[in-house]
C-alpha cells in the first residue's frame, strides 16, 4: 500500500516560505511526476515526503496514518538520489543489502533478495564491484536496487537521469515505467524534463514557486491547462501565448496555440515572415516573424521547405485555441 | 596523461633535488653508523679506535633498555589512541552546525600553536602540580588528597601531555575528512533505516579511514622522537620511570658525553622506526589506496 495524502503543508526556511500550502493526494500504485521550474520546491516536497526535512506545518498522510513526524526510516519509503548516493566503499552487493542489514534480516534471506534485485536489474555479474567502478547507468540501477528490496509502500526519485546522457535516459525511463508495472508501487518521481514527464507519470502535477499550477494526466495538461503558467510549461517547443488587440478579438486576455496546431497555407488570419527555420528531418521547426502579433513557434512537417525571409500565412486550428482571463485562468 | 618523454623530463628535473636530500639523509646516517662502531667519548677524546659491537652490546644490556623500548611504544601507542578517540569525537561534535562555529574550531586547533616545552611546562605547573594545579584543587575539593601526576604516574602524565599537544591536529585533519561527507549519503544511510550508531559505523567511519590512516602516520613519525616534553616535565624519572628512546640517547650524549653509544642507540631507534613503519604499513596502509 502506498497512499500519500498532503494536507495543508507548509515549508519555510527562515522567513522565506517555499511552499506555501499544498494539498494533495497521491493514490496507491500511482506514477506521480513533479515538473517545475528550478527552484520552485520540488526536491523540498520529495524530501517532505520523506522525512528528510520537517514540515513547517501541515499533515502528511502514509495509508491514512499521521507521518507528519515521523523519522524517515519509520515511513517505509525509498529514494533514490540525483547523486545516486551510493555508499563508495561497499561493494554492490553490500550497498544492495545495506536496508535489510539494517532492518536485522538473516545473511541468507538477504543474499536471496539482493539476487533477485540484480537480477531484476542485470546487475548480477557486479555483484563484487565497488560503485567507483561502474559506469553512470549501473550506478542508477545500483541505487534503484537498493531501493526496491526494501519493498517500500513507494519510491522516490529525485531527477534520477538527468547526469545520464540522452540515449542511456531513453532506456533507463523505459527501464523505471516496466520497473513500475511490474511492482505496482506508487512512484513519485521529480524531473524537469517534458519527455519523462509526458512518458511516464499516470499523473502530473504541475508546481509553481511552491504552489500547485495544475494536477492532471499528461493528455489533460495538454490539451486543457488549467492556465497559462501550465500551457506555456507543459508542451516542447513551448505553446504560443499572443495578448493584446488579437487576444480581444477572442474576448481574452491571452490566447495559446500550440506550435503543432497552426497550420501553414492560404486563407489564413496571420501573415508573416520565416526567420529561422530548423529541419530536423521528421519536422521543420518555424519562427515567424508575424505582422502586428510577434514571433510565433509553428511545427511543420519534415518536407515543407520554406526558407528565411518567405512570406506565408498561417491559420490556428479551429478548437485548438486556448482562451485565459486576465487572471491567467483558462476561459471556458 | 604522461608520455614516455614527459616522464623522462619529470625524473631529470626532480633529479638534483632527490640527490640533495639523498645526501641530505645519507651523510648523518652514515657518520651515525661510523661513530657507532667507535670508541668516542668527549671526555677522553684521545681515547679512539675501533670497538665493534660494543656500544651496541652496551646499549641493549643497559638495565633500562627495555623499559625505555616499551615506555617508547607506550607513548605512540597511547597518544594515537588517544588523540585518534578524541579527534573523531571532537570533529563529529564541531561539525554540528552551532552559533560562533568558527571561533570554536580556532580555540580547538590553539594548543597545537604552542611550543613542546612550553605546552609541557603549562600541564605540569598549571595543571598536574600537587599544590598549584587545577587537578589537585579539584581532588581537594571532594576532601581527597592531590594525586602526584609525575612522580606516580610519570609516563601516563607525559602521554597525557603528549596528547594535549597533537589532539588539535588529528581533530584538524578528521574534521576535513568528515566535511568531506555528502550529506546525501548520509541521508540514504538514514532512510536505508540506519541508527545514528551505524550510520557512524558503516558510513562515516569507513569514509573517514584514510584520514585517520594519515593522522596515525605522521603522529607516528613524530611520536618515535617526542624529547622536549620528557625533559621539561620527569627528566626521564623518577628513576628511568618515563625515559624513552630518545631520551636514553640524550643521558648518553649530553649526560655522559660519549658519542659511541648515543650514535648506537640512535641507529637502534632507526631500527625501531622501521619496524614500527613495516607494520604500519601492513597494517593500514591500504587504507592510503583508491
Ligand atoms: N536548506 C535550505 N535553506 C534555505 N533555502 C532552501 C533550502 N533548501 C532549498 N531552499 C530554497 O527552496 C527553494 C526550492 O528549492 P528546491 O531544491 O526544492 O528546488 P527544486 O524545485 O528542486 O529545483 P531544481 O529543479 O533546481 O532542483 C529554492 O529557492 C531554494 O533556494
Ligand atoms: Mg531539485
Amino acid at each position: 500500500m502506498g497512499k500519500i495524502t498532503l494536507k495543508h503543508v507548509n515549508k519555510s526556511f527562515g522567513d522565506v516560505a517555499v511552499i506555501p500550502d499544498i494539498n494533495l493526494t497521491i493514490e496507491n500504485g500511482e506514477f506521480v511526476v513533479f515538473v517545475g521550474p528550478s527552484g520552485c520546491g520540488k526536491s523540498t516536497l520529495l524530501r517532505l515526503i520523506a522525512g528528510l526535512e520537517d514540515v513547517s506545518a501541515g499533515r502528511i498522510e502514509i495509508d491514512g496514518t499521521d507521518a507528519t513526524h515521523l523519522p524517515p526510516a519509520k515511513r517505509g519509503l525509498a529514494m533514490v538520489f540525483q547523486s545516486y548516493a551510493l555508499y563508495p566503499h561497499m561493494s554492490v552487493r553490500k550497498n544492495i543489502a545495506f536496508p535489510l542489514k539494517m532492518a536485522g534480516m538473516s545473511e541468507a534471506e538477504q543474499e536471496k533478495k539482493v539476487q533477485n534485485a540484480a537480477r531484476i536489474l542485470n546487475l548480477t555479474n557486479y555483484l563484487d564491484r565497488r560503485p567507483g567502478q561502474l559506469s553512470g547507468g549501473q550506478r542508477q540501477r545500483v541505487a534503484i536496487g537498493r531501493a526496491i528490496v526494501r519493498e517500500p509502500a513507494a519510491f522516490l526519485f529525485d531527477e534520477p537521469l538527468s547526469n545520464l546522457d540522452a540515449a542511456l535516459r531513453v532506456s533507463m525511463r523505459q527501464e523505471i515505467t516496466e520497473l513500475h508495472q511490474s511492482l505496482k508501487t506508487t512512484m513519485i518521481y521529480v524531473t524537469h524534463d517534458q519527455v519523462e514527464a509526458m512518458t511516464m507519470a499516470d499523473k502530473i502535477v504541475v508546481l509553481n514557486a511552491g504552489n500547485i499550477e495544475q494536477v492532471g494526466s499528461p493528455l489533460e495538461l495538454y490539451h486543457h491547462p488549467a492556465n497559462v503558467f501550465v500551457a506555456g510549461f507543459i508542451g516542447s517547443p513551448k505553446m504560443n501565448l499572443i495578448g493584446g488587440a488579437e487576444a480581444a478579438k477572442h474576448n481574452a486576455a491571452t490566447i495559446g496555440v500550440r506550435p503543432e496546431h497552426i497550420d501553414i497555407g492560404e486563407g489564413g488570419p496571420w501573415t508573416g515572415t520565416v526567420g529561422l527555420s530548423e529541419h530536423l528531418g521528421s519536422d521543420t521547426f518555424l519562427k515567424v516573424e508575424v505582422d502586428n502579433i510577434g514571433t510565433l513557434n509553428v511545427r511543420a512537417s519534415g518536407e515543407v521547405t520554406l526558407r528565411h525571409g518567405d512570406r506565408i500565412t498561417l491559420a490556428p486550428q479551429a478548437g485548438r485555441l486556448h482562451r485565459f482571463g486576465a487572471d491567467g485562468k483558462a476561459l471556458a | 596523461m604522461s608520455t614516455q618523454s614527459s616522464r623522462l623530463a619529470a625524473r631529470v628535473m626532480v633529479a638534483p633535488s632527490v640527490l640533495l636530500l639523498f645526501i641530505w639523509m645519507v651523510v648523518p646516517l652514515a657518520m651515525t653508523l661510523y661513530y657507532s662502531f667507535r670508541l668516542y667519548r668527549l671526555i677522553s677524546p684521545d681515547r679512539t679506535g675501533w670497538v665493534g659491537f660494543t656500544n651496541y652490546l652496551w646499549f641493549i644490556n643497559a638495565p633500562e633498555f627495555w623499559l625505555a623500548m616499551g615506555n617508547t611504544l607506550a607513548l605512540v601507542g597511547g597518544v594515537l589512541a588517544i588523540t585518534v578517540t578524541l579527534g573523531i569525537l571532537i570533529a563529529l561534535l564541531i561539525d554540528q552546525p552551532v552559533k560562533g562555529q568558527g571561533v570554536l574550531r580556532i580555540l580547538v586547533i590553539a594548543p597545537f600553536f604552542v611550543m613542546p616545552p612550553v605546552a609541557a611546562s603549562i600541564l605540569e605547573n598549571l595543571f598536574m602540580h600537587p599544590q598549584n594545579g587545577l587537578f589537585a584543587a579539584v581532588s581537594m575539593s571532594f576532601g581527597a588528597q592531590p594525586i602526584l601526576f609525575l612522580q606516580d604516574y610519570p609516563m601516563w602524565s607525559v602521554i597525557a601531555i603528549v596528547s594535549w599537544e597533537w589532539l588539535p591536529f588529528a581533530t584538524l585533519i578528521l574534521l576535513t575528512s568528515l566535511q568531506s561527507l555528502s550529506s546525501e549519503q548520509l541521508e540514504a544511510a538514514e532512510m536505508d533505516g540506519a541508527s545514528a550508531l551505524n550510520r557512524f559505523r558503516f558510513i562515516i567511519l569507513p569514509h573517514m579511514m584514510r584520514a585517520i590512516t594519515v593522522v596515525i602516520l605522521i603522529q607516528t613519525i613524530f611520536l618515535l622522537g617526542i624529547f622536549g616534553e620528557i625533559f621539561t616535565t620527569t627528566q626521564g624519572g623518577p628513576g628511568s620511570a618515563s625515559t624513552t628512546l630518545p631520551y636514553m640517547i640524550f643521558k648518553q650524549a649530553i649526560a655522559a658525553k660519549d658519542i659511541g653509544r648515543a650514535a648506537a642507540g640512535g641507529i637502534i631507534a632507526v631500527i625501531l622506526a622501521n619496524i614500527v613503519a613495516y607494520f604500519l604499513m601492513r597494517g593500514i596502509g591500504r587504507h592510503l589506496d583508491t
